[in-house]
């Protein structure tokens, strides 16, 4: 039982990772109906420039606090400016063309950002400075690191806010209107080309925060890093319906649970047959079953022709 | 005009004549011209010949965008090898064997393209995905509690193809030419080339590829026409994997050496990119792009000498250097000639009209 609620609560943490990422999936999907391919290698330029931030902080003896505030400040510029400017380049002439070109452009897109970031990084894995020590925290038979409860509340504390400012704010509610129909919102008099601008800076911008947790969670950054993480927060937008912010974190904290419990069980249930090597295949079942059971996932309403 | 004077038939017979002769002194003239390495990478181009007209198939006909297409060439490349290597000690004949990995190909992608069924563009593209990343990740770790894949580090000692006595593993001189393993192994797979193309330029004009062209034009009006969707669909991943079966039991007996690292996502993409920059849907066109794109990145080791020349240091190492124009060029081709270099007619037509579906609108 302990190890149940361990696993759990290990889950969470990651989980809400995942649902950061996938927010920025969902919310491009929902207004432009493309899978933004790059959006986990966004996340790893947001991870690896908050790493490289903090390394040269922390060399010159800035407080860990600071330290962390700044790395989060520099990778979301960093990350809002290559979204917009991604936008703009490379999916924007192609919002009327066939579906297959700005897939096939988004997967472009993706390659270009993961080699770039190997010709700035290097292609070694790069570890992030101890900021924090982790302090441990023991809460009703489950132990977690204080870090650990950290990442879990800021997740949780930038997807309240995101719910709120969908819902409430003027740009939200332009956001949602362009969701349902885009001609109609911009005979409306939205800004089309704005809103589908500051998606993609939103979306970025928490890609960029989720990057800084990854690095502080695991420790360590490389290039390749976003192209799984990119997946399962895809998954992970699937399996809450894609194109519905909240289940995007539902689809996320559930992706994250299974993982870690299906990783943590697997070698018992199959009588050590199947190890814990296997973690990354769950992902992928799942993303499957949901695919062919409920295409439209735990909360989405409409599918009509997209799967 | 070139159709005009393709249409006389004699003097049709004389251009294949030729291409045929040019196509028979390529691996020798080019072992006297650029060395034995570039005989290899056009053996190597012909298997990503092959390869490409499989995805073709599922991409380029049936619209079906299938991201995991590597899987087909390795588990074509597994089943030749577990029975063609010390792995269990079974040395089966080629003949038998490569049909069998054109065979559990087909079975492989039809048991891909079952759940898939009802999933189009990019849903399926991410599925075809995972199916890919699943295939590797099981050959990498079935190396324990049995070990059959050999995991990561990979199964040696390949038996080369061997029909009747005759090994292309030795080398043979045949009326003053010397045939070492890659000049044999150029004829083996230009014959298994050429077959492709005529089997998918014939399968083009068929009911069938009508079927597959009608389907990916529109899913409904097709089935309303009488079309059975879900087998021609099955039918375009199982059709689509032979290809990539066969290609992929070559590929093992003609490197000796196979492992999980062979079959990325990245290769994947590569040969994704192949149908593409060539032109989706078009038969010459995907040959250009696997020729085109198996040479280029070979001419890129050439960069680092000429950075190094240039710049006195090696600042972008070749591969990611090719990776990096592999990106660039997805990009740009799609924003400036989507239907590729050599496009189809219809796909010409298509992308021209610019009015397919908005996502939403």
């Amino acid at each position: 039982m302990d190890i149940f609620l361990q696993q759990l609560a290990n889950g969470m943490v990651l989980g809400s990772i995942y649902a950061l990422v996938a927010l920025g999936y969902t919310m491009v999907y929902g207004i432009l109906g493309l899978i933004n391919f790059a959006h986990g290698d966004i996340v790893m330029i947001g991870a690896l420039t908050a790493l490289t931030t903090a390394h040269l902080l922390s060399a010159a003896g800035v407080p860990a606090p600071i330290v962390l505030a700044l790395a989060a400040l520099a990778a979301t510029l960093v990350c809002v400016v290559l979204g917009v400017f991604i936008e703009r380049i490379a999916y924007r002439p192609l919002r009327r063309a066939p579906r297959l070109a700005p897939l096939i452009t988004a997967i472009g897109v993706s390659i270009l950002l993961q080699y770039s970031a190997a010709l700035v990084w290097g292609k070694q894995y790069l570890s992030m400075p101890d900021i924090i020590k982790p302090a441990d925290i023991d809460f009703a038979g489950v132990h977690l690191t204080d870090l650990q409860a950290f990442i879990f509340v800021l997740a949780c504390a930038v997807m309240a806010v995101l719910l709120w400012f969908i819902r409430s704010s003027r740009m939200g509610r332009a956001m949602r209107a362009t969701e349902q129909n885009a001609e109609v919102a911009g005979l409306m008099g939205v800004d089309i080309n704005r809103v589908i601008a500051f998606t993609f800076a939103l979306g970025s911008a928490i890609g960029a925060l989720a990057g800084l947790m990854v690095v502080l969670y695991y420790g360590i950054g490389h290039y390749f890093m976003g192209f799984m993480l990119g997946l399962k927060a895809f998954t992970a937008a699937v399996l809450g319906g894609i194109g519905n912010i909240p289940g995007a974190m539902l689809g996320g904290l559930l992706l994250g649970v299974i993982e870690s419990l299906a990783s943590g069980y697997i070698g018992d249930l199959t009588g050590g047959v199947l190890g814990s090597n296997y973690r990354d295949v769950f992902a992928f079942l799942v993303l499957i079953v949901v695919l062919v059971l409920r295409p439209s996932g735990i909360m989405g309403q409409h599918t009509g022709d997209r799967a | 005009m070139s159709a005009a004077l393709l249409r006389d038939p004699r003097l049709r017979c004389a251009i294949y004549c030729v291409v045929a002769l040019l196509l028979a002194a390529l691996p020798f003239a080019t072992d006297a011209l650029l060395g034995r390495a570039w005989v290899r990478i056009i053996d190597l181009a012909l298997l990503f010949v092959m390869l490409g007209l499989g995805l073709n198939i599922v991409v380029g006909y049936a619209g079906l965008l299938d991201l995991g297409y590597i899987a087909f060439f390795a588990v074509g490349a597994y089943s030749y090898t577990l029975l063609a290597s010390p792995q269990f000690g079974i040395h089966g004949s080629f003949l038998f064997l490569l049909p069998l990995a054109a065979a559990v190909a087909a079975v492989f992608g039809v048991l891909l393209g079952a759940p898939t069924l009802r999933l189009r563009g990019d849903y399926l593209a991410i599925v075809t995905l995972g199916f890919g990343e699943i295939i590797r990740i099981f050959l990498n770790n079935l190396n324990r509690p049995v070990n059959i894949t050999n995991g990561p580090q990979g199964i040696t000692l390949i038996d080369p193809i061997s029909i009747g006595g005759i090994s292309l593993h030795k080398t043979y001189t045949i009326a003053g030419l010397t045939f070492a393993p890659v000049h044999s192994y150029y004829f083996v797979f230009l014959a298994c080339a050429c077959i492709s193309i005529f089997i998918s330029m014939r399968l083009e004009d068929s009911r069938i590829g009508r079927a597959w062209i009608a389907i990916r034009e529109d899913e409904l009006a097709a089935a309303a026409m009488g079309i059975n969707t879900r087998n021609i669909k099955l039918l375009a991943f199982a059709m689509g994997a032979t290809f990539g079966g066969v290609a992929g039991g070559l590929f093992a007996s003609f490197q000796g050496f196979i492992s999980p690292e062979s079959f990325t996502l990245l290769d994947s993409i590569m040969v994704l990119c192949m149908v593409v920059l060539g032109g989706m849907g078009n038969v010459g066109g995907v040959v250009l792009g696997a020729v085109l794109l198996t040479a280029l990145p070979e001419a890129l080791r050439y960069a680092a000498p000429m950075q190094k020349a240039w710049f006195g240091e090696v600042y972008v190492d070749p591969s990611d250097l090719r990776m990096l124009l592999f990106g660039l060029a997805l990009v740009l081709m799609m924003l400036l000639r989507p239907a590729g270099l050599w496009p189809s007619t219809t796909r010409r037509r298509e992308l021209a009209a610019r009015d397919g579906t908005h996502a939403r609108a």
